[in-house]
């Protein structure tokens, strides 16, 4: 997709969201610029919805920090993604509670009906499924939330009228 | 020039006249919990539907509001209605339907909707009543210590034994009014008992049922820490709450109502009156160990970073939370973020910082917000910033987001990553106290020890110390969770032991199963079994039981739970975890974890125990970091306790709990099996065979177990094994 990584300059750099490159000049004024790299990667994921190459060669140049060193630190956090989400974000609780409670058979489900692992994303883009930790409504374990939605006390025979709630076809997948 | 004291007086004035006019002064005042667990449970739409109904019927002298979490999750969402004359109503698991009814008949009509109100539900559930005598210093010293024998003697007189029991109680924070007693669950508190009043509440109140009147409590309602908690003495009666004190009583949003529970009275007291190394003395004396896992002496820390001579130095909160079970610092800050503040800034002033940070996972947004609010309206009332509270000090605050990787709670991980880096932690010594952020001495602290730093000053160090064991003080905060009834935050002071959390705190086992063991510290702690629950909750004896305090997840299993796949989990998180930067830990936690699979997926070997108890030795003794030096904690505790089942998963190639996917055997009684064909249709990988109104069989060797079968089956005709 992207050829070069490094020989980018000022120019060709591709722009950043406008809430963004407007942070980065903010905090280009404050005590340990490059502190702000992981609050600068957080607003790009917020406004974009996840992370490209092109924009992490934008914020390197922007901020002055060697690109290799803005993908390392991306990388290393697993709140960044680096690939669009599906339209509608699966995401199971895999916290303890909800895993002593059952999540795993639940999750084991998901990836069976939509034929993707975590982290992946349906071919039809309709789908992507992630796992969380404790998202705090251990009283209503297992959790599943989609896009905002919470549903609790989901058992795996829950997953396909769930499912269908938001498009999923099973005549279609079976074939 | 006023003292901060003075300057903070006045505000405190402002705030309680405005509370009262806007709020106060309204008739009927309801307020709806507001946490990450309650939104979870559907308090956004309850509290839409209040304002719509309040707006459409034009009901002026009704106010609404918003409290954090009281901890009680189970029974989320929670709405309090306060109407005068009445006691207060607590309604739970409110729904956007019921909200209806409860404004038609109660805030309109003075009628409580008993049905769906805490007090008729346990009411129901305890038929007895519960007489508290306050067992705090205070109310004893003030004569309480006789007040159980006389309420006991009256009790006899009037012959009610039958329907009410007597207990001491923790201390209800009101002991300007003590000796003070409550009674349950009519939630009235009485004041200035003596042995004439006992006679006489059990007289009037518990055999003529009328509240003594001249006897109830007259404090003001705010200034008081618990009494709107209590509500329910199963999940309350054990309880303590201290760094709680706030959460669900207050609105997190409102500087107001926390400066009129005494809020920064403590730091506006420091300023004043006392000098830095006064407050870390005051620290130290209290006895405070730190929350966040090690239970290092928090004044201990203190003294090394104000000892070192430094222009610049900082003071971290550590709101990392990385447990994947836990969520008692999100909830505190989500209820009580200025307290947090407050104790930071108190944590700066005797360390001889000027800027603190809090790091905060990015997956709290609603914590973040409440703590942004917060430091903004700090800022705004002159209490952060320059010259705090006109003192000539200044401080300030700012919040950096982490990025979901739990070593970075790790603190000199944590700095790392505040630098803009990836978290890899750094070897120590030195000690972050010594060279932390930007090289500079640096306090990190966990959230909650910094809630309580600015009670110990309120009250005393020497009080705090009073409570809890010889080497653990005050109470300890746990996120109760898994297989029981009462789940939530809880706080208990320390020295509790973990039979009185499960099963008075937490009321037992839910669904009547059997307990099976109970997991605190996390992926770095241990699972302890029944002969265990008796093992008082502090540092060093859960230590010695072989798990650890840790940060507050605390995780009751039944016999549903596997403790092979259990030990796998957490080996799986940190596996994952691993920053990777020392071969024991990434390699280690990584051949462990192989095993574990293998013997979960039924391909254990004979000497796959002793293998992971040697690669847990290792890992244990050469990791460079706290994460893997813990990591092999919940195979080792669970190899400890529940060996036999991780011979049957070697041995027998058979998981006793039922989990394990690929031990499980699916099988059709032909004897109750009818034909209806419905598991033959759902098979996925049509496995199952069958004329219909006849008998249907599974072909085991193509089964992939997936269990949809023995989900389908009206007739009970499948059987897992
Ligand atoms: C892998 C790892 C994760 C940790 N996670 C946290 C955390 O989420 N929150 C926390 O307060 N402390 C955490 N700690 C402990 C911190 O390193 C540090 O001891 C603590 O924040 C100090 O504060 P305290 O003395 O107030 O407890 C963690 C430690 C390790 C080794
Ligand atoms: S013990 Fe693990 S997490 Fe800690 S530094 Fe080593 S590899 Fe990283
Ligand atoms: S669903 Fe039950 S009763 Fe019906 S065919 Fe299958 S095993 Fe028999
Ligand atoms: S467990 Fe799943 S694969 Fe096996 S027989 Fe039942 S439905 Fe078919
Ligand atoms: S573990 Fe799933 S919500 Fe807490």
């Amino acid at each position: 997709m992207i050829q070069e990584r490094s020989g980018l300059t000022r120019d060709d750099a591709p722009a950043l969201p406008p809430e963004v490159e407007q942070f980065v000049k903010e905090v280009a004024e404050r005590p340990h610029p490059e502190s702000y790299l992981i609050a600068v990667l957080h607003r790009l994921q917020n406004s974009v919805g996840y992370l490209s190459r092109e924009h992490l060669n934008a914020v390197s140049v922007r901020m002055k920090i060697p690109a290799a060193k803005v993908t390392g630190v991306a990388t290393f956090y697993h709140f960044f993604t680096f690939t669009p989400r599906g339209r509608h974000r699966l995401s199971i609780c895999m916290g303890t509670a909800c895993f002593v409670r059952g999540a795993g058979a639940v999750l084991a489900r998901l990836q069976e009906m939509l034929g993707i692992g975590v982290g992946g994303t349906t071919a039809d883009g309709l789908f992507s499924l992630e796992v969380a930790r404790c998202v705090g409504a251990c009283a209503l374990a297992p959790v599943l939330i989609v896009n905002e939605k919470v549903y609790a006390n989901v058992k795996p025979e829950d997953v396909p009228r769930i499912l269908e709630e938001y498009g999923f076809d099973r005549g279609a997948k079976r074939k | 020039m006023s003292s901060s004291i003075e300057t903070l007086s006045t505000m405190r004035r402002a705030a309680q006249r405005r509370l009262l006019q806007d709020r106060f002064g309204a008739r009927v005042r309801i307020t709806v919990g507001s946490a990450t667990c309650e939104n979870a449970a559907g308090a956004g739409a309850v509290h839409a539907r209040f304002q719509e109904l309040i707006a459409d019927k034009g009901l002026r002298d009704v106010s609404i509001g918003r409290v954090g979490c009281t901890g009680k999750c189970d029974m989320e969402p929670i709405v309090t209605v306060i109407s005068p004359g009445m006691i207060p109503t607590k309604y739970i698991r409110m729904t956007p339907e019921r909200v209806d009814r409860v404004v038609d008949s109660h805030v309109v009509g003075g009628k409580e909707v008993a049905e769906w109100s805490l007090r008729h539900i346990t009411t129901r559930r305890a038929a007895r009543r519960v007489i508290g005598v306050c067992g705090g210093a205070q109310c004893l010293k003030r004569g309480a210590i006789s007040l159980e024998a006389a309420f006991q003697s009256a009790i006899e007189r009037h012959g009610v034994a039958d329907q009410v029991t007597v207990v001491a109680s923790a201390c209800q924070g009101l002991c300007d009014a003590g000796p003070v007693a409550f009674v349950y669950p009519d939630d009235v508190m009485y004041q200035g008992v003596t042995s004439a009043a006992a006679e006489r509440i059990v007289r009037e109140h518990i055999v003529g049922r009328r509240p003594c009147e001249d006897l109830v409590w007259t404090g003001e309602r705010l200034a008081n820490r618990f009494l709107p908690v209590f509500g329910d003495v199963h999940f309350f009666g054990k309880q303590f709450r201290l760094t709680l004190r706030n959460c669900g009583i207050i609105d997190p949003e409102s500087l107001d109502e926390y400066l009129v529970v005494r809020g920064y009275e403590a730091v506006a007291g420091v300023l004043t009156r006392m000098t830095p190394q006064d407050v870390v003395n005051a620290i130290t004396r209290s006895g405070l160990r730190g929350r966040g896992g090690g239970g290092f002496p928090t004044g201990v820390k203190w003294n090394f970073a104000a000892a070192q001579k430094s222009a610049e130095k900082y003071i971290i909160c550590n709101a990392d939370e990385g447990d994947p079970g836990a969520f008692m610092d999100r909830s505190t800050i989500e209820g009580d973020p200025h307290t947090i503040l407050e104790g930071m800034m108190i944590a700066g002033y005797a360390i001889g910082a000027h800027q603190g940070y809090v790091y905060i996972r990015a997956e709290y947004p609603l914590a973040i917000q409440r703590l942004e609010k917060a430091i903004a309206d700090a800022r705004g009332a002159g209490i952060l910033g320059p010259n705090v509270l006109g003192s000539g000090w200044n401080f300030d605050i700012e919040i950096r987001l982490g990025a979901g990787a739990f070593v970075c709670g790790e603190e000199t991980a944590l700095i790392e990553s505040i630098e803009g880096r990836r978290g890899m932690p750094r070897p120590r010594p030195p000690y972050p106290a010594v060279s932390g952020l930007w090289g500079k001495p640096t306090v990190i602290n966990n959230v909650e020890t910094l809630a309580n730093i600015p009670v110990i000053l309120l009250d005393g160090p020497e009080w705090f110390a009073s409570i809890g064991t010889e080497k653990s003080k005050g109470t300890k905060v746990f996120a109760l969770a898994g297989n029981v009834n009462n789940t939530g935050l809880v706080e208990v002071p320390m020295g509790t032991t973990l039979r009185e959390v499960v099963y008075e705190v937490g009321g037992g086992i839910r669904n009547g199963r059997a307990f099976k063991a109970v997991q605190t510290g996390g992926p770095a702690g241990g699972c302890l079994p029944a002969s265990a629950l008796d093992t008082p909750v502090d540092y060093d004896s859960l230590a010695a039981a072989g798990s650890i305090m840790g940060s507050g997840g605390m995780i009751v299993m039944d016999e549903s739970a596997c403790m092979v796949d259990v030990a796998r989990f957490f080996l799986e998180f940190t596996q994952d975890e691993s920053c990777g930067k020392c071969t024991p830990c990434r390699e280690g936690t990584k051949r462990m974890l192989e095993i574990l699979t293998r013997i979960c997926a039924g391909q254990g070997q004979e000497g796959d125990v002793e293998k992971l108890l040697r690669l847990a030795d290792t890992v244990k003794k050469t990791s460079l970091c706290g994460l893997g030096q813990a990591a092999p904690n919940p195979v080792i505790s669970t190899i400890t306790h529940f060996r036999a089942e991780y011979d049957a998963h070697v041995r027998e190639k058979r998981c006793p709990a039922r989990v394990c996917r690929n031990l499980l055997r699916y099988v059709i009684v032909a004897e109750r099996c009818v034909g209806c064909g419905a598991c033959r249709r759902k098979c996925p990988v049509a496995c199952i065979a069958g004329k219909p109104k006849e008998p249907h069989v599974i072909d085991a060797a193509r089964c992939i177990r997936c269990g949809q079968c023995f989900e389908v089956c009206k007739f009970n005709a499948v059987e897992r094994n």
